[in-house]
């Protein structure tokens, strides 16, 4: 981010107090509308009116219908405005946005006058109902601080976990994260705690921790806006791994399609080495642990475990059988612990408030918060971060507020591109881990991608196998092949060459991929093929028209 | 077999790297001798490489491999593995497409289509004036914002058929990119 407004920016001096501190966000998905250029314009404005503002690049606070959303802060509340774009900027600036005018009460009754009747105006950001329904609990910081300031991450609560597990035996510490009932955030959901705790009890003086950061799943961003908005948390939650179980050295494998996302994490590590929370002697405390970003390069199946640790070492990015566990015989055949950036992320907060705290959140075996990502043709996408329990409808309603088109909603995919393709039928289902597989789908790494009525899900179905098929690793035979005779099959299914035999085939042919494949990708690419064919099997019969929405397969070649 | 024949010497193994411009072997040595210390350096060398050349030749293979001690089909299948690392020299910007259902589910096809369209080429290919080179990607992880390009390293949401052209346009005015 070579941006010329990226750090602190003060135009002029014609207000005697202090600068007016103004919010842009620097996360991806902000930038990728605009911000950018509307950061420029405030700069542009604010020297050209003589206001002295202070820009701050914050994380993105999750609205992303929303963005670029600009914050005002007065009175130590934060006012909100978006979607701004650069040229709405001058308006704002004439509706007094930056000048003091929102201090000033309109009379008794208290209502701010000038910027807060402008049509970009979404009052107090906290206020917001889309926020303010939310259990922040890893996203507590996310679109509030400077992702770059350690005083900032420090003054708001952060590295008070860290700080507590210095003085806790390493067994404390995974009895702590043991207690709190946190699962593996990145889809599998695996007890986080005893996976630490195998790794604790595994002989050797060389142990290692592992972030990961291959966020593949289409519908999920929730790491990005972690990483972007939060990268300190992150560092965190891992340093507190290292001590839990005496691994010493860290590594965060993150996805190429990612840049903001890596420059926001090598910025934190250096700011983290520099005070002393990272390398030899955290803090005085004698303790070491050492952080370092590893860049993936496109392949999604690097987002499972084995196969990422392969990639690691510098191989092809194939899938390890298991036993023996990463746990064991992880990264270069040592004990590894390895989880995904919401796992790592959760971890500051449990030993900050304690694991009741946290365990205090969720339903059934399901605890804590989940950072659900609504994706898709949704109204209101963004990040919505809740305790386990809440029903889809209730979020696609709610949150989502129905489609981005305006036409129903026909099918939700939940999990990500290995996720079913759930019908409205099943939309009163909980979202929780164990609601989902009873139906058969999974909440995975908690992508909810909505689709209109005008989906074809025959092609939906298609694509699956095709996705599989181009990134198979190629290691078993179930999914290598699988997957393309899959694509085969379910084009001559669409296309009528006596398709109840080639139901039966695709069936069976499913039931191969679910049971022989060695891991999740051949293992739940049948999961959005099959319910999309059990729940929609009127697109496989009368496909419509298809020239518009059906997938052409040249990537199939390399 | 006459005693008069001239003799031809035909060398068993060419020296790794040969076919590299000057500039190009600097690079990949360079990238090597920075990196080659970290465990699992392989991937990052890629990466140094791939910075600054754009692309990862096919002659840089055996010279990686000869650096590394591992054998060319060792490099070989990374390079190939990996969809990011890119086989052949592209144009002066890249522009990667958001294949992912969460860009369908917003006429993610459509825009496909018409990228493909606009551009003259298919996935994988330049366009005939070397200024873009059109690749898929799977999730840019902009999926509320959708459906999403990449251009270079700049994530831009929202892009509809008519986006997509304005963007390409401004890009084509631009100088390359260069080694990022």
């Amino acid at each position: 981010m070579n941006s010329a407004v990226d750090a602190i920016t003060s135009a002029g001096a014609k207000s005697a107090g202090a600068p007016v501190r103004i919010f842009v966000p620097c996360d991806a998905a902000a930038l990728s509308v605009g911000a950018e250029e509307t950061a420029q314009a405030i700069v542009e404005q604010a020297r050209r009116r003589g206001i002295s503002i202070e820009l701050i690049r914050n994380g993105s606070r999750g609205l992303l219908w929303l963005e670029p959303l600009v914050e005002v802060e007065l009175n130590e509340s934060r006012r909100a405005f978006g979607p701004v774009s650069a040229a709405d900027v001058p308006s704002l600036f004439d509706a007094g946005f930056a000048d003091g005018a929102l201090d000033r009460p309109d009379g008794a009754s208290g209502q701010a006058a000038g910027s807060e009747a402008h049509a970009l105006s979404l009052g107090l950001t906290a206020e917001i109902p889309y926020l303010k329904r939310q259990d922040r609990l890893t996203f507590a910081r996310v679109g509030i601080t400077d992702p770059r300031s350690l005083e900032d991450y420090v003054s708001h609560e952060g590295y008070r976990g860290l700080t507590k597990a210095l003085s806790m035996e390493p067994a404390d510490i995974v009895a702590s994260v043991t207690a709190s009932g946190l699962r593996g955030r990145g889809g599998a959901a695996f007890p986080a705690g005893i996976k630490w705790k195998t790794v604790l009890a595994a002989p050797g003086p060389t142990k290692y921790i592992v972030c990961n950061a291959d966020e593949g799943d289409s519908g999920t961003f929730s790491d990005r806006m972690l990483m972007e908005g939060d990268p300190f948390v992150l560092i965190e939650g891992m340093t507190i791994a290292g001590l839990a179980t005496g691994a010493t050295r860290g590594y965060i494998y993150l996805r190429w399609e990612y840049p903001q996302a890596k420059a926001a994490l090598e910025a934190a590590i250096s700011a983290a080495y520099a005070a002393g929370w990272l390398g030899e002697n955290i803090r005085g405390s004698g303790q070491t642990f050492d952080l370092e970003v590893r860049m993936g390069a496109g392949a999604y199946i690097c987002g499972e475990e084995t196969s990422l640790l392969e990639s690691l070492e510098g191989k092809r990015g194939q899938v390890r059988f298991k036993p023996p566990l990463p746990a064991l015989c992880g990264l270069f055949g040592k004990p590894t612990v390895i989880n995904n950036v919401i796992t790592f992320a959760s971890v500051p907060i449990i030993l900050d408030e304690g694991a009741g705290f946290y365990q205090h959140f969720g339903m059934g075996r399901s605890r804590g918060t989940l950072p659900m990502q609504l994706a898709g043709n949704i109204k209101h996408g963004g990040l919505v971060e809740i305790a386990f329990g809440m029903t889809l409808r209730e979020i696609l309603d709610d949150f989502g507020g129905g489609s981005y088109s305006g036409r129903p909603i026909r099918a939700v995919q939940v999990g990500g591109p290995l996720g079913a393709y759930l019908p409205a039928s099943q939309f009163d289902t909980p979202l929780d881990y164990e609601a989902l597989a009873a139906i058969k789908g999974m909440l995975g790494h908690g992508g909810i991608v909505a689709f209109d009525d005008t989906v074809d899900m025959a092609a939906q179905a298609r694509y699956a196998m095709e996705f599989c098929a181009v990134e198979s690793c190629g290691k078993c035979t179930p999914c290598r092949i699988g997957s393309t005779r899959g694509v085969e099959v379910i084009d001559r299914l669409i296309a009528g060459e006596n398709a109840p035999r080639q139901e039966i085939i695709l069936r069976d042919l499913c039931e191969t991929l679910t049971y022989g494949s060695l891991c999740a990708l051949g293992g739940l690419t049948p999961y959005p093929v099959l319910s999309a064919l059990n729940h929609f099997p009127e697109d496989f019969a009368n496909p419509k028209g298809g020239a518009g929405l059906r997938l052409t397969a040249p990537l199939l070649r390399t | 077999m006459t005693a008069s024949a001239p003799r031809r010497i035909f060398p068993i193994k060419l020296e790794p790297g040969s076919g590299l411009s000057g500039e190009e072997r600097a690079a990949v040595l360079g990238a090597c001798a920075r990196l080659r210390t970290l465990p699992g350096a392989l991937l990052p060398i890629l990466h140094a490489v791939q910075a600054a050349l754009r692309f990862i030749p096919k002659d840089a293979v055996p010279l990686i491999a000869s650096e590394l001690n591992l054998s060319i089909a060792e490099v070989h299948g990374v390079v190939s593995f990996y969809h990011y690392f890119l086989k052949e020299r592209p144009g002066r910007h890249v522009v990667h497409v958001c294949r992912a259902e969460a860009c369908q589910a917003l006429g993610g096809a459509a825009l496909e289509a018409h990228a493909k369209a606009a551009l003259g080429v298919d996935y994988h290919a330049t366009t005939s004036d070397g200024a873009i080179t059109l690749e898929p990607v799977y999730c840019l992880g902009n999926c509320a914002l959708g459906p999403s390009v990449m251009i270079d390293e700049a994530l831009q949401g929202r892009v509809t058929p008519q986006r997509f052209d304005t963007l390409i346009a401004t890009i084509r005015a631009k100088p390359a990119s260069g080694a990022s």
